[in-house]
């Protein structure tokens, strides 16, 4: 896989520049070529009135079930709270080693914490996180390296800690399972 | 070699069991899914988890009940149990069953994570723990390979050089002459040292436990296989199996045998699912392998395979210089075990000691030492504590006058040289006794 084609699909309003920034990385990591899209899709249908939240997993499912003509991997980015039934929310999550990922921005804004906001902050964390989802989707696993885009993130503070490229050993593994150089 | 930690997740919802999957795959652990307890245990049955995250309600058997299941069988396996409705008494419950810890649905991602990542500290403490004392053990067992004679050296040297290595050794020589010892004492020092060393008597057993000891086997497999059961093989992952007797194996089991070591993988008794174990062979065996192949008793493939190095351990009467040092380190032994004094051995009973051609070899030196430390006086072993005139065959008689010579001093000795008990001892009269201390110049000097 020399050059393969991701597909970033945005759902319900999300800044153009923000979008574009995050596919500029996308680019230069996986060393592939990037398009955007505008999704539209109910999200009232995945709202559960109970937690005040979106399914994350039937949302996953739906951006799975999109066949999308030359794209290997697709990622739907949200701009909505996203839970699965276990946890009380998720930043994003992607089919190990399978075609498809999600990503929410809900909360990578530092608006969310009663701070106030930076544009940059924001586009960073969505960089690391869509990245990250991607990796998954290549069959990367959580990094223990605290650097690594690929470490697990459970706050925003975590992903502020870590850099927006893999390491070193994820990308030997990387290209072990893709067969690709990327990022030089 | 870094363990993968397995989970095992139980819930009858599937968006749970599908979003605890992804979570723990993408965290690099190796995830297995039950939709409820029942299933649980079927899984469990055939397959090994570390840890077991379980909801307490589910329709059927509940978690809590699947608990004191698990904890039955196995009752060092995590399980965390997780519900949707908490309350203190179900906590406190499924605590005192021996639940590893509660959680209540949905969980802080951050939580989540400290919960498997304190289980896996768990875990690794556990096997760090479980491998250490092998290795003490190991590495107490190496320290008995006592000999500075050259023919123990060259035993030292090639356990040495095979042990880095990964071939199948076969360890020859005569009963008690401490095979077990150099098995323990090349995995030791072999890069598998911190992984099990197994050790299979296999003429202790008959062919059919044989076969369920060295592959294990599946509940229910035959009459009395009440569980499933690891095998020696796949307990030896990453280590040594030390195979003794393996002269006494059948005719079947060296077929068995031989495939494993080629494929190294097997079924357990009674199952259908292929396991694949890392281990090194070592085996040992008092009788000639090499003519049990010529006379078609053992299999020739199978010798060669299992024969590609082979080291001969002398017997004891070879190699007397070591017998002092055998002496003090067993007394030492026997003394702190048995909780006595320190206590040395005379000269005179040392010597008699090195006489002796001790067929049962070191073990039987061993038994005679421990022996004399039990019935001693606690201080010094004299000759009247060892066991020697029952057995007594002096290697160095060579004729039917020295072997009479050499009785007749044991017994004068045995009775403090008084003749008259020493005749009726030797159930000849006093003149016969006289005239035999005089052609043999016996003096009560010689028993030094």
């Amino acid at each position: 896989m020399s050059l393969s084609s991701i597909t970033l699909i945005s759902y319900g309003y999300i800044e153009k520049n923000l979008l574009e920034k995050t596919a500029e990385a996308v680019i230069r990591e996986f060393q592939c070529s990037v398009s955007i899209r505008e999704g539209h899709l109910d999200l009232s249908e995945f709202y559960d009135p109970t937690r005040r939240q979106y399914n994350g997993n039937a949302l996953l499912k739906v951006v799975d079930s999109l066949s999308i003509p030359d794209s290997l991997k697709t990622l739907g980015i949200f701009n909505v709270d996203l839970f699965i039934p276990i946890l009380t929310f998720i930043f994003g999550q992607a089919f190990l080693g399978g075609s498809s990922g999600i990503a929410s921005i809900y909360r990578l804004s530092n608006k969310r914490y009663g701070i106030i906001g930076n544009d940059r902050f924001l586009s960073d964390r969505c960089t690391k996180e869509v990245i990250h989802e991607l990796g998954h989707t290549f069959g990367l696993i959580h990094c223990p390296n605290p650097t690594c885009v690929m470490r697990s993130s459970t706050y925003v503070e975590d992903i502020d800690q870590k850099n927006q490229n893999l390491c070193a050993k994820c990308r030997d593994e990387y290209i072990s399972l893709t067969g690709s150089q990327g990022r030089n | 070699m870094a363990k993968k930690i397995s989970i095992l997740i139980v819930d009858d919802e599937e968006s749970v069991r599908d979003s605890l999957y992804n979570w723990f795959i993408e965290d690099g652990f190796r995830v297995s899914c039950a939709e409820n307890a029942k299933k649980a245990l079927t899984i469990l049955e055939s397959d090994q988890f570390d840890i077991i995250l379980a909801d307490i309600k589910m329709p059927g058997m509940d978690g809590l009940e699947m608990l004191r299941r698990i904890k039955s069988i196995k009752p060092d396996s995590i399980v965390i149990v997780m519900t949707a409705f908490a309350t203190v008494d179900t906590a406190v419950k499924a605590l005192k069953d021996g639940a590893y810890d509660y959680v209540t649905k949905p969980f802080d991602p951050d939580d989540l994570t400290h919960l498997i990542r304190n289980a896996t500290k768990q875990i690794s403490l556990a096997d760090e723990n479980e491998n250490l004392k092998k290795k003490v053990i190991s590495l107490e067992n190496v320290e008995d390979l006592i000999g500075k004679s050259e023919a123990m050296k060259d035993v030292l040297r090639e356990i040495e050089s095979v042990a880095q290595t990964n071939s199948s050794v076969i360890i020859t020589g005569e009963s008690g002459t401490g095979k077990e010892l150099v098995a323990r004492a090349i995995h030791a020092n072999s890069p598998r040292k911190y992984f099990p060393f197994v050790s299979v008597h296999c003429g202790a057993l008959t062919e059919s436990l044989l076969e369920s000891e060295l592959f294990g086997h599946e509940k229910g497999a035959f009459t009395g296989a009440m569980y499933n059961r690891k095998g020696r093989f796949e307990m030896a992952d990453s280590g040594s199996i030390f195979l003794d007797e393996i002269a006494t194996i059948s005719t079947k089991m060296q077929v068995e045998l031989l495939r494993v070591l080629e494929s190294k993988t097997f079924m357990r008794v009674g199952g259908n699912k292929e396991i694949s174990s890392d281990f090194r062979v070592i085996c040992a065996t008092n009788k000639d392998l090499k003519g049990m192949v010529e006379k078609g008793t053992f299999r020739e493939d199978l010798f060669y395979r299992l024969n590609v190095v082979n080291i001969q351990i002398p017997p004891l009467r070879d190699r007397k210089e070591d017998i002092p040092a055998l002496v003090d380190y067993f007394i030492k032994k026997y003394c702190t075990s048995m909780n006595k004094p320190p206590a040395t051995i005379d000269s005179a009973a040392l010597k008699r000691i090195q006489e002796f051609n001790f067929p049962g070899n070191i073990r039987e030196l061993e038994n005679m030492i421990e022996r004399a430390i039990v019935v001693g006086n606690g201080r010094k072993i004299g000759l009247q504590d060892l066991p020697l005139e029952k057995t007594f065959v002096s290697s160095t008689v060579e004729s039917l006058d020295d072997f009479e010579k050499a009785f007749i001093l044991q017994i004068l000795n045995k009775y403090n040289w008084n003749i008259s008990r020493t005749a009726k001892a030797l159930k000849v009269d006093r003149v016969t006794l006289y005239n035999k201390i005089k052609k043999y110049d016996l003096k009560l000097a010689d028993q030094h």
